[in-house]
């Protein structure tokens, strides 16, 4: 009897070199403690774990419940191929965030504490709170995929029978949890860069929250489309990057509003550290995505969106260092004279978490019903053959499901 | 009653008798020039004025904030304000999040960044020490009892009769009054201990009694709506490193005006959200049903 080996490739090798250089930093978090593995001070108590792991995290995996209200409260059924990729980005990406949590909680054995000891005047208490109730109502959002995969039909009927209480209730957790982030820099506006800090801040963080939604699930059907031969329908992607810019059109113009408001636009044109990041930051999330789109012919293709959403995506991750990292320097600077940049035992841990992520993915896309199946006409049409050696035929998935909406 | 200190910077020679004592009373190591981190609670810092040349010297302490932002920044409510006016915390509690480290307008709370089981740490104005007295009875190991029959715990120490003794020397000032270990060890009156409003007034009698010896300003009166330290100085609070950029209402009020309204941000969103899915869900109902009689009618006709 032959064994067949997994093929190897460059990605599985960079994959499993993050993964064991994340290892080894675990243990020296876990074996050694904060002050060794970090850059992490009395003066800089939060870094790049608290910055990417979780307040970007949480972003990024916005996209579950931005897709599920466009297809279960606005009814705009033909997004609905779209719906659960999106849903497990979000139920990976939560999941990623706790992983996080673990990492930069000096206890992490005691996090039941928020449970018994509420404090009801605390933002990171609300925080606590979405991460649990959300991570168990996403459970229960992606289950039906894996109750499908082993067929389960009663439990999946029941589900099923829940589907819209459970949507509403992660809308409305999610509009809590992607505002409260930002609500948690509201206590130090003596700290921030004028550019960051703004009483609207839970607001922004919401509203760019639903814009990296969709721009997230752009990035993935493309990636997906590429690795597993899974692909979506361009128009649909098209549409979304069309809801995406208008989003980040109202938010930018929200900002600029609160910048006049604070008298603070005349720093913009005030050459520093701080100018820069925002000038990258609204660069990456607002100018080249609107350019890419709209070049005639090739802003629309599927490689054009998918520049135009990644774009997007790296903006708002610049975005949220920004306001976690970039905006607390000058404080730094002037009352301490030190700087806060991320240990490589930080570095690793972080990369190896969004590597996880990938990986994570790319086995639920192989094992579970995730993508539609697409009829080989479809898939030659958009111009990505399918790789049948990694994307073996799944069970399960009625093509006529797609075909019926 | 709330108690507060007076910091008198007028006063102050810079000996360090007062973080010494600091040390002594938290059993904490004895540190030559001690930076504020979790092993050492107040410090002494000698500041040259930039104008004049003329070096003064600055004590840093934990402010006791009137409304504390780390109280309310804390998840687990592991850090209190008292009535007493001190702003404790239940080690216990602490899950070693450092958002109170953030949340501080003062930068006051330290952790125990080499610890495997990390939490944080400040001044607590002597509170348990304070409430310690000789009257408290033992175990048979020797340890200190409180009401309930408990062991005394302070800071995760557990306290022997030897160690009850010391602190209550530590925190025991001339008029048999109990009171920080930092102000019964100042031996110039820079620091003072005592009632919130009699000391206030104190500051105020200071301040118009010799007009010439003091900048017209109680730094701790008004900052961050009110804290239980009050600074005296000669010179400009800015010049002396103060921040002089904080706002005079509470700072919690920030994150609580956002926290207080979720209840009506769920509710409005969560009809509003029924009301869309309602009205979306009719018209398919709607469109399903006309083209229902549509496939009838031609039927019919054929």
């Amino acid at each position: 009897m032959k064994l067949a080996m997994p093929r190897i490739t460059f990605w599985k090798v960079t994959a499993a070199v993050f993964l064991l250089g994340g290892l080894a930093a675990t243990i020296v978090r876990f074996g050694w403690g904060l002050g060794a593995a970090t850059n992490l001070t009395d003066i800089t108590p939060w870094g790049l774990w608290i910055g990417f792991d979780v307040v970007t995290g949480v972003g990024l995996a916005a996209g579950g419940f931005t897709l599920a209200g466009i297809v279960y409260i606005f009814h705009l059924e033909r997004f609905k191929p779209i719906v659960r990729p999106a849903i497990l980005t979000a139920f990976l990406g939560y999941s990623l965030v706790i992983v996080g949590l673990m990492f930069d909680l000096g206890r992490p054995w005691a996090i039941w504490h928020a449970l018994i000891y509420q404090n009801p005047h605390s933002v990171l208490f609300e925080v606590a709170m979405c991460v649990m109730l959300y991570t168990t109502v996403l459970a229960l959002e992606f289950s039906p995929v894996v109750l499908e995969r082993f067929k389960l039909h009663r439990a999946l009927k029941f589900v099923k029978a829940i589907t819209i209480p459970l949507i509403v209730l992660g809308i409305l957790l999610s509009m809590l949890h992607q505002s409260s982030l930002g609500s948690l820099y509201l206590i130090v506006p003596q700290k921030m860069h004028p550019f960051w800090y703004s009483p609207m801040l839970p607001v922004f963080f919401f509203v760019s929250a639903v814009a990296v939604g969709l721009g997230m699930t752009i990035v993935e059907s493309y990636l997906s489309a590429r690795a597993f031969g899974k692909t979506l329908e361009t128009p649909l992607l098209r549409d979304l990057a069309r809801i995406m810019l208008g989003v980040l059109l109202v938010y930018f113009t929200m900002r600029g509003i609160d910048l006049l408001r604070r008298d603070a636009l005349h720093l913009l044109f005030e050459p520093s550290f701080e100018t820069s990041m925002l000038y990258l930051e609204v660069s990456l999330m607002l100018i080249i995505p609107l350019l890419l789109f709209n070049i005639r012919g090739w802003g629309q293709t599927r490689v054009g969106l998918f520049f135009t959403a990644f774009s997007m995506v790296l903006g708002f991750v610049t975005n949220r260092l920004n306001v976690t990292l970039t905006s607390l320097e000058s404080y730094y600077r002037e009352n301490f004279g030190t700087s806060y940049f991320p240990s490589a035992g930080e570095l690793i841990v972080t990369i190896s978490i969004v590597t996880a992520g990938f990986v994570l993915f790319a086995l639920a896309v192989k094992y579970l019903p995730i993508f539609p199946e697409h009829e080989e006409e479809t898939v030659l049409r958009i111009g990505d053959a399918p790789d049948r050696s990694s994307a073996p035929p799944l069970e399960g998935t009625p093509a006529a499901e797609l075909r019926r909406h | 009653m709330s108690h507060a200190i007076l910091v008198d910077l007028t006063l102050c020679v810079g000996c360090g008798a007062c973080t010494t004592a600091c040390q002594q009373v938290h059993n904490f190591p004895e540190k030559e020039n001690p930076t504020l981190d979790d092993k050492n609670f107040t410090t002494i810092r000698t500041v040259t004025e930039n104008e004049s040349g003329d070096e003064y010297y600055v004590r840093k302490m934990c402010r006791h904030c009137e409304e504390p932002a780390c109280a309310s920044a804390c998840l687990v409510g592991a850090l209190t304000k008292t009535k007493d006016g001190a702003v404790t915390w239940d080690t216990n509690k602490c899950i070693g999040c450092r958002y109170c480290m953030l949340a501080c307008p003062f930068d006051i709370p330290k952790y125990e960044w080499s610890s495997m089981s990390p939490k944080v740490r400040k001044c607590t104005m002597c509170y348990q020490e304070r409430h310690l007295t000789a009257d408290m009875e033992l175990d048979d190991a020797g340890y200190v009892l409180d009401a309930s029959g408990e062991r005394v715990v302070i800071e995760g120490r557990e306290i022997t009769a030897e160690d009850r003794d010391t602190i209550i020397e530590l925190t025991t000032n001339m008029d048999d009054n109990r009171a920080s270990a930092c102000s019964v060890a100042c031996p110039m009156e820079a620091t003072v201990f005592g009632e919130r409003d009699q000391l206030l007034a104190e500051a105020k009698r200071r301040i118009l009694e010799s007009p010439d010896d003091y900048v017209p300003r109680i730094y701790g009166q008004k900052e961050v709506g009110g804290t239980s330290v009050f600074y005296l100085s000669n010179v400009s609070f800015e010049s002396l490193g103060f921040y002089t950029n904080l706002e005079n209402s509470s700072y919690p009020d920030k994150t609580w005006r956002v926290l207080e309204k979720i209840p009506d941000i769920v509710v409005t969103a969560g009809v509003a959200l029924g009301a869309v899915y309602w009205i979306t869900n009719r018209r398919e109902d709607v469109k399903r049903y006309e083209e229902e009689i549509k496939s009838k009618r031609s039927k019919k006709k054929a």
